[in-house]
C-alpha cells in the first residue's frame, strides 16, 4: 500500500538536514500558530486561497518565488562554503552525494520556482491593469496555474526530509538520471514536481495569450500595447510552444523509469543524445520566457523615471518578437560538443550570435531613452542602470561561448557557471526585484522604503560581481562545474572571493526581507492616495492604488500608445466617472487549489509507487474539475451603487492628499 | 469558467460568421469522401504503381488535412479567423522546425560520432 515508501526514507543519520528540517518545522508550527491565534484562517482562505483576483494570485506568485529564494540561496552558501573549504585534500563537510544533491536542488529550485514565479507573477499583477481588463481571461484557470506550481515547489521542499532529491544536475541527463545509475527516488521527485509546476505553467500562457489578444480596452490595437504586454505576450506564446516538450521529454524519461522503457537508456536502442537534444528545445526558448518579461519591466521604468516616452517603441516591439522566432533556432549552443559537425555547429553558432542583435537594439532603446531626460534615481531606477551594466557583460560573454570552438574549452566550465548566472541575476533577478519596487504601490497602496532598496540594490550588485567574476577567471583556469572537491592549490584563494561575494548576496536578500518589514510598518507615511506615485505613463497609474477588485470604475476607451499620461497632458486624467454601471465578476473558488492538492497526493503517490492513493489523486482532480465544470454559479454582478460609493470614497481620499 | 467577460463569449458573434454554411459543408464532405476513396484506390485497387503507393497515400492524406482544417474547422483568410490561421502555420511551422532540427542534429551526430563500425578485418589489420 505503501509502496516504497517507509520510515528508513527520512535521513535521520544527516545533521546538516534533520537540523534544517527541524528549524523549518518550527517556524512553520510558530507561523501556524499565529495563523490560529489572530484566528485568521477565514481571511486566509476567503481572500487569498480561493481567491481569483489577478493582483492577489500575482502576489502569491512573488511570495512563493521568496519563500524559494531563500531555500536556493541556502543551496548556494552551502556549495560555495563547501568549494571554499574543499582544497589540497580536503573533504570540505559535504558528503558528495549530499553535494550532488544540492547543486541539482539549486537550479531547480531557481529557475523552476523562483524565477518563474517572479516572471508569470509580475504579469499576473501588471498585464491586466495594462490592458485596461477586469481580470484574467479564465480566473479559474489562473489560481488552478498558482496552486499546481505551489504543490510542485511544496514537493522539492518534501524531497530534502522524506527520501532524496536528484544528484544528476537541474536538467536530469541520461543514462545518469535512468533507473540504473539514479535508483533512488530522487529523480522521480524531480519528474513529478517539474510535471505538475510544467501544468501550472502552461495553463498561466495559455491563459495569458488569450487575455491579451482578446481581453484589450477598445481602441487598444496591437501597436498601441505597452511593451510589458508586448515582452508578456512573447514569452506566453514561448511558454505555449515549449512547454508541451518539457512534459514529453519528461514523460519518456518516466516511461523508461516507470515501465523499463527505453527511449533514453544505454541498452536496446535507447538514445540519451535524443534527452539532451529536446530537453534543450525547451531550455532554451525557457531563459527567453523568463527574460522577455524583465526587458518588459525596464522598458517601463525607464521611461517613467525619465520623463520621457520610450525611445523606439516600434523597434522595441520588434526586437521582442525577433528575439522569440530565433529563441527556437540556438538550442544546439547547449551541447557543441556532444558530436555533431562543423555544419550543424556552424549553423546554431552564428544564429547564437545573430539574436544578441535585437538585446542589442533593446540596450540603446533604453541609453537614448535616458538620453537627455531628467533621470530621477529611484530605487527601480537603480536596478535597472545595474541591469544595463551587468547584462550587457553577460550578453558578450554568451557570444563568446557562441562560438564552437571557444566552447569546446569552456564547456561545463566555471565560465559557463558565470555566464549564465550574469545574464539571469543580472537580468531577470534585477528586472523582477525592479518591477517590484515600481508597481508594489498599485497592488497594496503604498510605496517601498527607499532606503533598504537602495541597500539591497547595492548589496545585490557588489555581491554578484565579487562572486562570479572570479567564476570567469576559474572557467578560463580549468576548473569544471559541480565539483566537490580538487587539488589545484591555486583555485581556492578566487573560491573564497566568490563566497564573500555570496554572502553580500545574502545581505542584500535581508535587505529585501528588512525593506517588507520597514515598509509595512510605515506604510500609513508612505500611502499613495493618488495612484499614480511615480509620475508615470502607462494605463495602469490611472485607477487607484491599490486597484479595486474590478480594476476600472468604466473600461478606458484607448487613444495612444501612453493612454495615461497624454490624460494628464490635456487633463482628462484623474476625471470623476459620472454614471456607473453594474461591474461582472468572476467568483472564488476553491476547485483550483482542491485539484491541486490532489495533484500533490497523485505526484507523491506516484514517486513512492503508492499506486492506490496515485488513483485516488487521479480521480481526485478530475472529480473535482468536473464538478467545477457542472458549476453555473460563478460569476456576480457589483451593483451600480456599490461601485460609486468605493469610487467617491477614493475621490474623497485623493482630494484630500492634494 | 466562461463568464461575460471572457473572450469566449465576447468572440462568438464574430466567430460563428465563419461557421459555414450547409453549401461549404457539401463541398468540404464530397471532398474527403472523395479523398479518401482515391486512397483506398491507391491501396486497394491498383491505382498506382506498387513503388510509389507510399508517396501517393500520403499525399491524399496531405490533402484530407488541409480540406477538413479548411472546410470544417474554417482556418483562411477571413477576417475572423485570421487569428486561428496565424496560429496554427505558427505552430506548424514550430513543429516542422522541432522534428527537422532533431533529425539534422541527429543524424549529424551519428554519421561523426559512429566511426566504430568496423570489420574484424580491419581491426587486424590495424591500419
Amino acid at each position: 500500500m505503501f509502496g516504497k515508501l517507509s520510515l528508513d526514507a527520512i535521513p535521520l543519520e544527516q545533521p546538516i538536514i534533520m537540523g534544517t528540517g527541524v528549524v523549518v518545522a518550527l517556524l512553520g508550527l510558530t507561523i501556524l500558530g499565529l495563523i490560529t491565534y489572530f484566528r485568521q484562517w477565514k481571511y486566509l482562505w476567503v481572500e487569498w486561497i480561493t481567491s481569483v483576483d489577478h493582483k492577489k494570485i500575482g502576489v502569491m506568485y512573488f511570495g512563493l518565488g521568496l519563500v524559494m529564494l531563500l531555500r536556493g540561496f541556502a543551496d548556494a552558501i552551502m556549495m560555495r562554503t563547501q568549494q571554499a573549504m574543499a582544497a589540497n585534500g580536503a573533504a570540505g563537510y559535504l558528503p558528495p552525494e549530499h553535494y550532488d544533491q544540492i547543486f541539482t536542488a539549486h537550479g531547480v529550485i531557481m529557475i523552476f520556482f523562483v524565477a518563474m514565479p517572479f516572471v508569470i507573477g509580475l504579469m499576473n499583477v501588471v498585464v491586466p491593469l495594462q490592458i485596461g481588463a477586469r481580470d484574467i481571461a479564465f480566473p479559474f484557470v489562473n489560481s488552478l496555474g498558482f496552486w499546481l506550481s505551489a504543490m510542485g515547489a511544496g514537493l522539492v521542499m518534501l524531497s530534502m526530509w522524506v527520501g532524496d532529491f536528484a544528484a544528476t544536475g537541474w536538467v536530469a541527463y541520461p543514462p545518469l538520471s535512468e533507473l540504473g545509475l539514479s535508483p533512488t527516488t530522487g529523480v522521480d521527485y524531480y519528474i513529478w514536481s517539474l510535471q505538475i509546476s510544467g501544468l501550472g505553467t502552461t495553463l498561466a500562457g495559455i491563459n495569458f495569450v488569450v487575455t491579451i489578444l482578446r481581453m484589450r480596452a477598445p481602441g487598444m490595437n496591437l501597436m498601441k500595447m505597452p511593451v510589458f504586454t508586448w515582452t508578456a505576450l512573447i514569452t506566453n506564446i514561448l511558454i505555449v510552444a515549449i512547454f508541451p516538450v518539457l512534459t514529453a521529454t519528461l514523460a519518456m524519461l518516466s516511461a523508461d523509469r516507470y515501465l523499463g522503457m527505453h527511449f533514453f537508456t544505454n541498452e536496446l536502442g535507447g538514445n540519451a543524445m535524443m534527452y539532451i537534444n529536446l530537453i534543450w528545445i525547451w531550455g532554451h526558448p525557457e531563459v527567453y520566457v523568463l527574460i522577455l518579461p524583465a526587458f518588459g519591466a525596464f522598458s517601463e521604468i525607464i521611461p517613467t523615471f525619465s520623463g520621457k516616452p520610450l525611445f523606439g517603441y516600434k523597434s522595441m516591439v520588434y526586437a521582442t518578437a525577433a528575439i522569440g522566432v530565433l529563441s527556437f533556432f540556438v538550442w544546439l549552443h547547449h551541447f557543441f560538443t556532444m558530436g555533431s559537425g562543423a555544419n550543424v555547429n556552424a549553423f546554431f553558432g552564428i544564429m547564437t550570435t545573430i539574436i544578441s542583435i535585437p538585446t542589442g537594439v533593446k540596450l540603446f532603446n533604453w541609453l537614448f531613452t535616458m538620453y537627455r531626460g531628467r533621470i530621477r534615481f529611484h530605487t527601480a531606477t537603480l536596478w535597472t542602470i545595474g541591469f544595463m551594466v551587468t547584462f550587457a557583460v553577460g550578453g558578450m560573454t554568451g557570444v563568446l561561448l557562441a562560438v564552437p570552438g571557444a566552447d569546446f574549452v569552456l564547456h561545463n566550465s566555471l565560465f559557463l557557471v558565470a555566464h549564465f548566472h550574469n545574464v539571469i541575476i543580472g537580468g531577470v533577478v534585477f528586472g523582477c526585484l525592479a518591477g517590484m519596487s515600481f508597481w508594489f504601490p498599485k497592488v497594496f497602496g503604498f510605496t517601498l522604503n527607499e532606503f533598504w532598496g537602495k541597500v539591497s540594490f547595492w548589496c545585490w550588485l557588489v555581491g554578484y560581481w565579487l562572486a562570479f567574476t572570479p567564476l570567469y577567471i576559474l572557467g578560463f583556469m580549468g576548473m569544471t562545474r559541480r565539483m566537490n572537491h580538487y587539488d589545484h592549490p591555486g583555485w581556492q584563494p578566487l573560491l573564497i572571493v566568490a563566497l564573500v561575494g555570496v554572502c553580500i548576496i545574502g545581505a542584500g536578500i535581508v535587505s529585501i526581507l528588512i525593506q517588507l518589514a520597514v515598509s509595512i510598518r510605515d506604510r500609513e507615511k508612505n500611502r499613495d492616495l493618488t495612484g499614480d506615485p511615480w509620475d508615470a505613463r502607462s494605463l495602469e497609474w490611472s485607477t487607484a492604488s491599490p486597484a479595486p477588485f474590478y480594476n476600472f470604475a468604466r473600461i478606458p476607451r484607448i487613444t495612444s500608445l501612453e493612454q495615461h499620461w497624454d490624460d494628464k497632458e490635456t487633463g482628462r486624467a484623474g476625471v470623476r466617472v459620472a454614471i456607473f454601471e453594474d461591474i461582472h465578476m468572476p467568483k472564488n473558488t476553491a476547485a483550483g487549489f482542491v485539484i491541486a492538492v490532489f495533484g500533490f497526493v497523485l505526484s507523491f503517490s506516484l514517486i513512492w509507487h503508492m499506486w492506490l492513493f496515485a488513483a485516488v489523486g487521479l480521480l481526485g482532480m478530475i472529480g473535482t474539475f468536473v464538478v467545477r465544470t457542472y458549476n453555473r454559479d460563478v460569476d456576480y454582478d457589483v451593483p451600480a451603487p456599490t461601485v460609486a460609493r468605493m469610487e467617491a470614497e477614493r475621490f474623497a481620499l485623493a482630494r484630500k492628499a492634494a | 469558467m466562461l463568464d461575460r467577460t471572457s473572450p469566449a463569449r465576447v468572440a462568438q458573434p464574430a466567430a460563428r460568421a465563419a461557421h459555414g454554411d450547409l453549401k461549404t459543408y457539401g463541398i468540404g464532405f464530397a471532398l474527403s469522401l472523395g479523398l479518401t476513396i482515391l486512397s483506398f484506390g491507391a491501396v486497394m485497387g491498383g491505382l498506382v504503381p506498387h513503388g510509389m503507393m507510399l508517396g501517393a497515400i500520403t499525399v491524399l492524406a496531405v490533402a484530407q488535412l488541409l480540406v477538413q482544417l479548411v472546410f470544417f474547422l474554417h482556418l483562411g483568410a477571413a477576417p475572423a479567423q485570421r487569428n486561428n490561421t496565424v496560429i496554427f502555420v505558427l505552430t506548424a511551422l514550430l513543429i516542422a522546425t522541432v522534428v527537422s532540427g532533431s533529425l539534422w542534429v541527429m543524424h549529424n551526430a551519428d554519421t561523426n560520432m559512429m566511426p566504430m563500425q568496423m570489420t574484424p578485418e580491419r581491426a587486424m589489420s590495424k591500419d
